[in-house]
């Protein structure tokens, strides 16, 4: 299976998701620089985190004008799989793929730090190989991640079962715990904990692998 | 425009009449106005180490491992399988003190240039900070709340550019006392890699080439302010607001990657960064280095702000812009990178034959200096030294019995030793996803080279008390300290880096306060085997003639295969406790620089505590070996707050597992609970008979002090109970202090 890579300016958890998903699942993967006008015909997409465009402005809303979108809005359309980490999350909200929106922390500091998750829902491709129940140890590295949306938005999520995970102690004061969440059609999701960065045990926790390899798996399931 | 020089502008810029002389005869003429900023900031002691330089040939700089040493923009260790790393430590004490948050974030900017000018990309960032008392005294305009104001806009401010970056801030320390109310520290290190020959320096060769500018827009901000990290603050130093840069680290991480890509067409010759000085320093020190001279049009230089003067251009210290020869012709390629990265990119001049630095602006030659003599041959001085400033002997008095048990939670709960967690957590650690010990997990941070398999442990150490005491022993004790960190997570020294912060040195027990402890480092770097290869001197921290202690700062980085880190806490209960190098002897004078004497007695006297280096060196040599066997579950050397401290914080873990210690010592309880000998280290393992073995072919001591257990810490002494905590109760006055 093949992975793109997006790479905005500014983007800078690029390498380490390149590196997750090739040497930690041992997979393919290719780096999509951001005025690409094409995916190249790669199987999923990985909208990486950092600071796309320095953030300035307002997270990921400059970035969601980049002509790589325009591809990812295509591929989402057409079921391929997508997935935002942290600015990546923060880029699909502003670019309307997903609802709600990553505002600042309760706490209004920058917050590095080991989180508690659980996948609330089974049903989707990013989330089938975790264990039901099964809490997950994944990092955290934001200032803006505070999920928030209008009640009826979030009343909605729950009816349709697109809260992805939801945080069991809830680090920066998103609203009903939400971690991450899917678009209607559940193959676009986002998540401000860095899956990539827990999925290698020498950095203290794999748990994030079991993500990729839902992706992984449920390609293999549907070739 | 032709301004006069008169005595007075001389001395506005910071020249003695003797410095102006030596320019009048380089120049063979009076100065332009222009030249005269050029030589004022060639010449400040920030870019000329005109005081410190004679003494920093003393430090060891040379070494197998050593592809560069000091007067590159950074040092260069092989670390073997083809690959280098590039590191340095630098300071931004001064825009730190005027605007805490610009300050320090163009203290990180600056000095990660430092770095990827080299072709290395920066992978790690630890900080050393000490700012001045957190308490407000009880008055509402005391110190304490303007210097935590000082302290989180730093914070932030290192966090603002490194975490956008994209480089980990994986480590470091902050240290609080009141010599730094008006003159905080903020020193920066950073460290990169690359292959071997990849190396990029900052020299321009090749006549003909053309000197390229790229990057940020150059504007009026910086301005002197190299000049400004020259001299002493007054009153009139807030109005020095507009001399601090201001940081883009978007900008920034542009750079980066354009420079690394565009160093791999091939095209380039050589690279500077513009820092102090900004595009004076980087035109003549390449100029200098490649023995050639340079010419450029400043009516090609992008700016930001109109009607800008050549000496504005000259001075300017606007951040994220490099200054790169290339090889003529093959300038498109270097261009063409630069437009993929959205920067703008433009030639301003070419690389000479006959040495001067010639400067046009709107047609005119405003400056025409030889770079050899503006860039290297900066006035030296051997300025006087007198005896270092003295200290009380003794302690002025000493309550007869201690109290042990409430003095442990009163020293985790101090600021100089409590967690620092509030910082770090606003730091990316993890980034690029090397991490294997990130701050506060092990006494070193640690990273793996994906590259090559193996890790480094990184460690920055200085202690201004001990230094105040002694320089010369205060600065071996840093080294001691740093090096041992490294070894206790069973990493070997390889090469150092300092940041010497100091006082006015023309004041002569200042000046003796650095040759000693230059002197000091130079000895015990020798005894590591951990040469300098770059550092960084900051001099005139003083505030209306208040000087700080003097303050130099370690970096060492270590070597080691990549591994699950040892860590500090204790992991299991019912394992052996064994302190190596022992209890070790102290008496009254030797600890009066301890967190103890400060934090309970409010005092200092005396001397630091004692140091044998070659005993030092075996307790190192013991630890790796022990590690590198697996035999040690934990490790954690003893510092700040001693052995009480230590065994703390080796509690601190998940599990909260703690430990049940007798010591067979008669010294005072406080003396031996809090005292800070050196050469100390406390593990935990299940293998005490083959620790035990390994300390006696190192011919160490090894103590088996108790064992650990599942609840609660007690120490006694000779069976007589000393303190007997609750471990969650000592973690929150450790968590929650700061």
């Amino acid at each position: 299976m093949k992975f793109g890579v997006i790479v905005f300016p500014g983007s800078n958890c690029d390498h380490d998701a390149f590196y997750a998903v090739t040497h930690n699942l041992a997979q393919s993967a290719e780096f999509i620089w951001h005025d690409s006008t094409s995916l190249g015909g790669v199987d999923a997409v990985i909208l990486p985190g950092g600071f796309a465009y320095g953030d300035y402005l307002r997270c990921g809303a400059i970035a969601k004008f980049s002509p790589v979108m325009r591809a990812v809005r295509d591929f989402a359309a057409s079921g391929g799989p997508v997935l935002g980490i942290c600015n990546g999350f923060q880029i699909l909200v502003e670019a309307g793929l997903l609802p709600g929106a990553l505002i600042r922390n309760r706490g209004l500091k920058f917050i590095c730090r080991e989180v508690h998750l659980r996948a609330a829902t089974q049903d989707s491709i990013f989330t089938s190989a975790i264990p039901p129940g099964q809490v997950l140890r994944l990092p955290i590295a934001h200032g803006e991640g505070c999920y928030y949306a209008d009640e009826r938005t979030l009343d909605q999520l729950e009816d349709e079962d697109r809260v992805l995970f939801r945080y069991l102690d809830n680090p920066n004061g998103s609203l009903r715990d939400i971690a991450g969440v899917l678009n209607r059609e559940r193959n676009v999701m986002g998540m401000m904990p860095h899956p990539e960065r827990a999925s290698d045990p020498l950095m203290g926790s794999a748990d994030g692998l079991a993500i990729f390899r839902s992706v992984l798996q449920a390609r293999t399931v549907s070739a | 425009m032709t301004v006069a020089i008169t005595p007075d502008l001389i001395q506005q810029h910071q020249l003695t009449p003797g410095e102006y002389a030596k320019i009048v005869a380089i120049l063979g003429r009076e100065p332009s106005y222009t030249e005269l900023g050029i030589f004022s900031v060639m010449w400040s002691e920030h870019c000329s180490y005109k005081s410190s330089r004679r003494h920093l040939k003393k430090l060891p700089t040379t070494g197998s491992r050593v592809v560069q040493g000091p007067g590159e923009n950074a040092g260069i260790v092989d670390i073997g399988s083809g690959y280098v790393i590039a590191f340095k430590i630098e300071s931004h004490n001064h825009p730190s003190f005027i605007e805490p948050f610009q300050g320090a974030a163009t203290g990180v900017g600056g000095i990660l240039r430092d770095i990827f000018t080299m072709g290395a990309r920066p992978i790690a960032v630890l900080d050393s900070l000490r700012f001045g008392r957190l308490d407000d005294l009880g008055v509402p305009s005391g110190p304490g709340p303007r210097n935590r104001r000082i302290l989180s806009g730093v914070v932030a401010g290192i966090a603002h550019y490194g975490n956008c970056f994209g480089v980990p801030t994986i480590g470091g320390e902050t240290l609080f006392e009141p010599c730094y109310d008006g003159n905080p520290l903020v020193n920066v290190f950073a460290l990169g890699i690359c292959r071997k020959e990849d190396i990029f320096y900052a020299k321009a060769a090749g006549v003909g080439n053309p000197v390229i500018y790229v990057g940020a827009r150059t504007g009026r901000d910086g301005i002197h302010g190299a000049s400004m990290a020259s001299a002493e603050f007054t009153e009139e130093s807030k109005q020095k607001r507009p001399n601090v840069q201001v940081g883009d680290p978007f900008m920034e991480k542009l750079l980066l990657e354009a420079c690394l890509e565009a160093m791999r067409t091939g095209a380039i010759v050589g690279i500077q960064d513009m820092g102090a000085a900004g595009l004076t320093c980087s035109t003549c020190e390449m100029g200098s280095r490649g023995e050639v001279g340079i010419e450029i049009e400043l009516d090609r230089v992008p700016q930001r702000a109109t009607g800008m003067t050549s000496y504005e251009i000259m001075l300017s210290e606007s951040q994220e812009r490099m200054l790169l020869v290339a090889d003529k012709g093959r300038q498109d390629e270097v261009f063409a990178v630069f437009r993929k990265w959205g920067l703008e990119a433009a030639e301003i001049g070419i690389v000479t034959g006959d040495g001067q630095l010639r400067v046009r602006h709107h047609g005119q030659i405003v400056a025409e200096i030889p770079n050899r003599e503006l860039a290297d041959e900066a006035p030296l001085y051997d300025r006087p030294v007198a005896p270092v400033p003295s200290v009380p002997a003794h302690a002025s008095s000493w309550p007869v019995t201690g109290d042990p048990q409430n003095d442990l939670p009163r020293l985790l709960s101090a600021p100089d030793i409590c967690s620092k967690r509030a910082i770090w957590e606003q730091y990316d650690y993890q980034v690029r996803t090397n991490t294997l010990a990130g701050p506060e997990r092990a006494d070193a941070a640690l990273i793996r080279i994906k590259e090559t398999g193996g890790s480094l442990a990184i460690s920055l150490d200085g202690n201004g008390r001990y230094c105040r005491l002694d320089p010369r022993l205060g600065a071996m004790l840093a080294v001691a300290e740093c090096c041992r960190n490294l070894s206790v997570v069973g990493a070997t020294p390889i090469a150092a880096t300092n940041c010497l912060n100091f006082g006015n040195p023309e004041r002569p027990e200042i000046m003796a306060q650095l040759v000693e402890a230059v002197e000091g480092i130079s000895e015990a770097c020798r005894c590591f085997d951990t040469p300098i290869t770059g550092g960084n001197v900051s001099l005139y921290n003083e505030t209306l003639g208040e000087g700080i202690y003097p303050t130099p700062v370690l970096g060492i980085v270590g070597l080691l295969p990549t591994g699950f880190p040892v860590t500090i806490p204790f992991k299991v209960p019912g394992r052996s406790v064994i302190l190596l190098g022992g209890l070790r002897a102290c008496d009254e004078s030797q600890f009066g620089a301890t967190q103890y004497a400060k934090e309970i007695l409010h005092q200092l006297w005396g001397l630091p505590p004692a140091l044998d280096l070659p005993y030092e060196q075996r307790v190192q040599l013991a630890i790796r070996r022990i590690v590198a066997e697996g035999l040690a579950e934990s490790a954690h050397d003893l510092s700040d707050g001693g052995l009480a401290v230590a065994l703390a914080e080796c509690c601190f873990g998940p599990a909260e597992i703690g430990a049940h210690v007798d010591l067979p010592s008669d010294l005072r309880p406080e003396i031996l609970l809090f005292h800070e000998a050196p050469s100390r280290i406390l593990i935990s393992t299940s293998q005490p008979v083959q620790v035990a073995a390994i300390a006696e072919a190192f011919e160490i001591e090894s103590l088996l002090i108790g064992v650990t257990i599942e609840k609660g810490l007690e120490i006694r002494q000779r069976t007589v109970t000393l303190g007997a905590w609750d471990i969650a109760t000592l973690k929150s006055h450790y968590d929650t202090a700061l």
